[in-house]
């Protein structure tokens, strides 16, 4: 649905978008990673046909954005980081203008206001200024603005940034719900969405492709083993010597590698990660009981999307 | 076409849910009215006096009222138009709505020309509201309504010819203030230009001369259509229109 190969974008004088090469399938959600200022805005911007690329294709619904910029409009829906939307409009007359800048008219139309008002559960607004409503409900009109013609592709340009917990649960489920029939992008720098919702992941850091894989095999590639943290003191409650228990900790079978963490009080604190697919927890224990000692914490550190994230984009591969 | 319409519509829209028309109106009104008061009475004293002296010659009410009241409100069109024109574009790249604009199926002119249309039709109808003046002369006198149609038609093609320009400022810029002042400056400008034939008749005198709107509006408001001046009108539009069009597809690439 979406083949974007190569693209580059230049500014005056920084690159914004380096080299990216990525592909979206039919019905696919997809998250844009990455931090403030890496070139996910750009390009988006340059799938919606708002900026032309400086090199590089990009292909949206069988339509090259350079080529044919009127037909790749017609089948995307565009939601830019702020609503575009006008505040002296009410509700229903913005998403009627809207609808029949997109090409729709008459009847059709107002089944479509109706229907995307009632998805965004913005119907009850329907005849108050834009001007007047709260940011979540602004947000809402957004995504309605951006689907109203039913477009094949979707474009989400921080979707639920400045929204309350309840509204982006809500948001997400909406975003969701829309999958089906529309290839959705989105881009966000919280990771949890992307957990939430999106099932292949594109990272970008500095305008670079660093990552692009679906997130069950994001995470199962990078994690590796398992990180544990452990804990320990004196059995009479006195700290321990720290390069003496990293030795013994660094002997447990399927260990790879020890790092000391802090030492407060009595206790003395370590990360300990397993060699890959192997669970260290039970030798652990048992080791450090062996040795006489307290074992005061133990548990999984588990390795999230956002550990990821920072080792992808702070350059520092493992 | 069917897009052209979409864009005018809002446009007109948002010209009348704001103070601005409303604002712009009563203004010009007030103006206006003024302007037409002093005409008329002026022409009523001249005529009493030419009577008293015993030598009454014809006087006319298209030369008298119609065309200095015209006059006046050519000079106001150009206060009144980078009022109407600063909002154009500026408003929208400030709220982001110029990314929906440019990211609809809907090609550049026409959101340009749905937007000066909506300009001029707003000038135009605040032009209206001297034509209520100028009526009442119809109840009280036989002026001819020709010339006076052809003043009007100068009046628009002014119009719409500043419009452009200010249409052109407003597009690159994001501030409203900014594209206020500088199509005002850019009005006065090609409003004073005129004065340099005033003191100097060389060749390049005569140019700079013809650079300026009000040298064009002179015939109209005398009733002579001439060619000349509705080219200077026409290409001055068809100028700005495509300065903005270049000016749109520029910021695509710097953005």
């Amino acid at each position: 649905m979406i083949k974007v190969e190569g693209l580059t974008k230049r500014y005056a004088r920084n690159v914004a978008v380096d080299n990216i090469s990525f592909e979206v399938q039919k019905g696919q959600i997809v998250g844009f990673l990455g931090p403030n200022g890496a070139g996910k805005t750009t390009t988006m911007r340059v799938l919606t046909c708002f900026l032309p690329p400086t090199g590089g294709t990009a292909n949206v619904a069988g339509y090259d954005v350079i080529e044919k910029p009127l037909e790749v409009k017609k089948r995307i829906g565009y939601l830019p980081e702020t609503p575009p939307v006008y505040p002296e409009m009410e509700v229903g007359e913005y998403l009627t203008f809207v609808g029949r800048l997109k090409g729709l008219g008459g009847a059709p139309l107002a089944g479509r206001v109706k229907e995307v008002s009632e998805q965004c559960s913005i119907a009850d607004v329907n005849k108050k200024l834009i001007g007047k409503l709260s940011k979540g409900y602004r947000q809402r009109v957004g995504l309605a603005q951006a689907i109203i013609h039913n477009p094949d592709v979707l474009v989400l340009d921080e979707p639920t940034s400045g929204l309350d917990p309840e509204q982006i649960i809500h948001t997400r489920d909406l975003i969701k719900s829309l999958s089906g029939n529309h290839t959705i992008i989105l881009s966000t720098h919280i990771l949890q969405e992307v957990e939430a919702m999106c099932e292949q992941v594109v990272i970008i850091s500095k305008g670079k492709l660093v990552a692009n894989d679906s997130v069950e095999n994001l995470t199962s590639r990078l994690r590796g083993g398992e990180t544990v943290l452990v804990e320990v003191e004196g059995r009479d409650g006195s700290l321990l010597d720290a390069p003496m228990v990293q030795q013994k900790l660094e002997q447990v079978a399927g260990v790879s590698r020890v790092v000391f963490k802090h030492a407060r009080e009595s206790r003395t604190a370590f990360e300990v990660e397993s060699l890959q697919g192997r669970s260290v927890r039970a030798d652990v224990a048992r080791a450090v009981v062996e040795s006489g000692w307290n074992l005061t914490e133990l548990h999984a550190l588990g390795l999230s999307l956002e550990d990821i994230f920072l080792q992808l984009t702070s350059g520092d591969k493992k | 076409m069917r897009n052209v319409l979409v864009i005018f519509r809002k446009e007109i829209n948002s010209y009348f849910v704001s103070p601005i028309a409303y604002g712009l109106m009563a203004f010009f009104a007030l103006l206006a009215g003024f302007f037409f008061y002093s005409a008329t009475t002026m022409f009523v004293q001249r005529g009493m006096e030419s009577q008293m002296m015993g030598r009454s010659f014809p006087m006319s009410v298209n030369e008298w009222v119609i065309r200095p009241v015209l006059s006046n409100v050519s000079v106001i069109g150009l206060f009144l138009i980078p009022m109407i024109t600063m909002r154009l574009f500026a408003e929208e790249k400030r709220s982001g709505t110029y990314e929906l604009l440019v990211t609809s199926p809907i090609r550049d002119i026409e959101i340009i020309l749905g937007k000066w249309f909506a300009a001029v039709a707003m000038y135009a109808c605040i032009l209206a509201i001297s034509l209520l003046d100028l009526l009442i002369l119809f109840a009280y006198g036989k002026p001819d309504w020709k010339p006076m149609m052809i003043g009007y038609l100068g009046l628009l093609l002014q119009g719409g010819s500043l419009l452009a320009i200010g249409t052109f400022i407003s597009n690159t810029t994001r501030s409203q203030i900014v594209a206020g002042v500088a199509s005002f400056a850019v009005c006065l400008l090609l409003w004073v230009l005129d004065w340099v034939s005033a003191f100097e008749t060389a060749a390049w005198a005569k140019v700079v001369s013809y650079m300026s709107v009000l040298t064009h509006f002179e015939p109209f408001s005398k009733g002579l259509i001439d060619t000349k001046d509705v080219v200077y009108y026409l290409s001055m539009i068809v100028l700005g229109l495509f300065l903005t069009a270049r000016s749109m597809e520029s910021t695509r690439w710097r953005a």
